[in-house]
């Protein structure tokens, strides 16, 4: 239904004008018809006195402690969500990363924290659950080597598990054997779900600068310097940033960056209000809230669709760097005042196949992937949900996140590469992996070799820029 | 606590004694109301006072939704705070 704006008589209560018609309308607008939503309260939840020899044990007492402590998140969500009258898409968890957890235990094999994790979300209700991560920036421990060797079969033998994996950070550097390590990982978890498109490779991250407290999927977990429990939440919007955007059709770049900056203050205390309700109903402490503009695959949800609404004919055209740079620190601007903790990621995402203009810019030539690498020193992630011909070599995927990571670590800022080589598709064929997820074109990459560089393996030095003490 | 609740849809007969029946019977105390047709759209936006209200809120904004699909408006009822974070610093 299309909402008319009309001018009524602010509320007047005690002498002061509360709110006016005009506002509320443009709040239920925005909800209506623009796709302003929560994308996702993520409750971050510890799992550090979970440790025990016995691996059966161990899963007991985090399947335990999940499902305790998450037990009403989903109920908290869906109550906010109808007495505030904002959608509350996700309700997620994100743990410690497993590999420190599962250390203690003398399995060889960590699949069983997976499915543990799985049921745990099963029970509690909820879609996706992250922490099955590690992080190695520096050198790998004896559980992040047998973790990391789980991703494959954890990962293809669930369906909520997201994993991660940290190799690179400003402070540390750029581990490289765990880049070349990640190439075969990737490789071998899309081929054990060959048959849904290599699936399991949209459940799994390669982080450089990976935050403790994001609360997005598939990259989320639960840092070592957080609380015991803890309640991020995710705010997203890209509609309503273009629809604010279509009123200044034509106007300068400084209006521009002004109409971003207000509409993300506006999200941005949804996000704030939410996040805070949510952990006085949890009992558990708040944490951060997250300004991404995180686009879905449903129409009126695209990022891609900002960038061309400031005046690009396609996302990817010469320009699109300065867009989505104004776009991303604009975003940033207005967010940072309106809520008291920011963090996680923060800025804008561009994950090609959840976003239909990037998938369309992609479809008719204007959008590659060195474009979206240029792209990704300016917003707030990495590459993002790429689909390339599944006879690309674990090298050339390595090299991909490698060239990834120095832009994070050089840039300190996070970067992350979630990249899906699906099985005997070929540049231009169409992937479809399902509503959340969405779907695109197979993308080409350079077909010259980095296999040498890659098997070199060892760690780049930390850059001189993070020598800062 | 108070809530704002929003009427929209095509104008007739008998929709704010609709309304209003509903929050009576509920004893949902109406603090203000301002309403005005565009087009032959209606637009009703009632501040209210829920904090004695004899139903949970979620049964009050089923009891609301339900009379909306009934007379063919969309009837939405939000906690005022949701309004006063997005436009009040």
């Amino acid at each position: 239904m299309k909402i008319f704006l009309t001018p009524c008589i602010g509320y007047r209560q005690g002498g002061a004008v509360m709110i006016n018609s005009l506002e509320i309308i443009e709040t239920i607008k925005m909800i209506q018809e623009e796709n302003l939503d929560i994308r996702t309260i993520t409750m971050g939840i510890s799992l550090r006195d979970c440790c025990h020899s016995d691996i059966n044990i161990a899963c007991t007492k985090i399947y335990d402690k999940i499902t305790r402590l998450a037990a009403n998140l989903v109920k908290v969500g869906d109550e906010i969500e109808r007495e505030y009258g904002i959608p509350i898409i996700h309700k997620r968890v994100a743990v410690t990363p497993i590999s420190i957890i599962a250390e203690s235990c003398d399995s060889a094999n960590y699949v069983k924290f997976a499915e543990t994790m799985e049921k745990a979300a099963d029970t509690i209700g909820i879609n996706f659950i992250g922490g099955f991560s590690a992080l190695v920036h520096k050198g790998f421990t004896k559980g992040d080597r047998i973790l990391i060797n789980s991703i494959p079969e954890a990962l293809s033998t669930t369906k909520k598990v997201c994993s991660s994996v940290c190799v690179a950070t400003t402070k540390s550097g750029i581990n490289m054997d765990a880049v070349r390590e990640m190439g075969y990982i990737i490789k071998k978890a899309s081929e054990l779900t060959a048959d849904e498109g290599g699936i399991a490779c949209t459940k799994l991250v390669v982080f450089a600068n990976a935050p403790d407290d994001n609360p997005f999927m598939a990259g989320a977990f639960h840092g070592i310097g957080e609380p015991e429990c803890v309640i991020n939440v995710g705010i997203s919007g890209p509609g309503t940033v273009k629809s604010a955007l279509e009123k200044v059709r034509g106007q300068d770049l400084g209006v521009v960056a002004e109409t971003i900056k207000k509409t993300a203050f506006k999200i941005t205390r949804v996000g704030q209000l939410v996040a805070r309700e949510a952990s006085r109903r949890l009992n558990v402490s708040f944490g951060i809230v997250d300004l991404s503009l995180a686009p879905t695959p449903a129409i009126g949800d695209s990022v891609a669709h900002i960038l061309e609404e400031m005046g690009l004919e396609k996302c990817g055209t010469h320009g699109t760097i300065a867009a989505l740079a104004l776009l991303n620190d604009a975003v940033k601007k207005g967010g940072t005042m309106a809520s008291s903790y920011v963090g996680g990621l923060s800025g804008a995402f561009i994950p090609v196949s959840e976003d239909s203009g990037m998938v369309e810019a992609v479809r008719c030539g204007a959008l590659s992937i060195e474009k979206l690498e240029a792209m990704t020193s300016v917003c707030s992630v990495g590459l993002d949900m790429i689909i390339v011909p599944g006879d690309t070599s674990p090298e050339t995927i390595s090299a991909v996140i490698a060239d990834e990571m120095a832009i994070g670590v050089v840039n300190s800022k996070t970067t992350a590469v979630r990249i899906i080589p699906a099985p005997g598709k070929k540049e231009g064929d169409m992937v479809e992996f399902g509503s959340l997820l969405g779907g695109g074109p197979v993308m080409g990459l350079n077909k010259y070799s980095s296999k040498d560089f890659i098997n070199r393996g060892g760690r780049i030095p930390a850059p001189i820029q993070s020598l800062k003490n | 606590m108070k809530a704002v609740i929003t009427v929209i849809g095509k104008d007739r007969v008998g929709i704010i004694a609709a309304i209003s029946a509903i929050l009576a019977e509920s004893n949902v105390n109406i603090l203000d109301i301002s309403q005005t047709i565009m087009q032959e759209y209606f637009t009703m936006i009632m501040l209210v006072d829920i904090s004695k209200s004899n139903i949970s809120f979620n049964e009050l904004a089923e009891k609301l939704e339900s009379k909306g699909k009934e007379l063919a408006l969309s009837v939405r009822i939000q906690h005022e705070d949701i309004f006063n974070s997005m436009h009040r610093i």
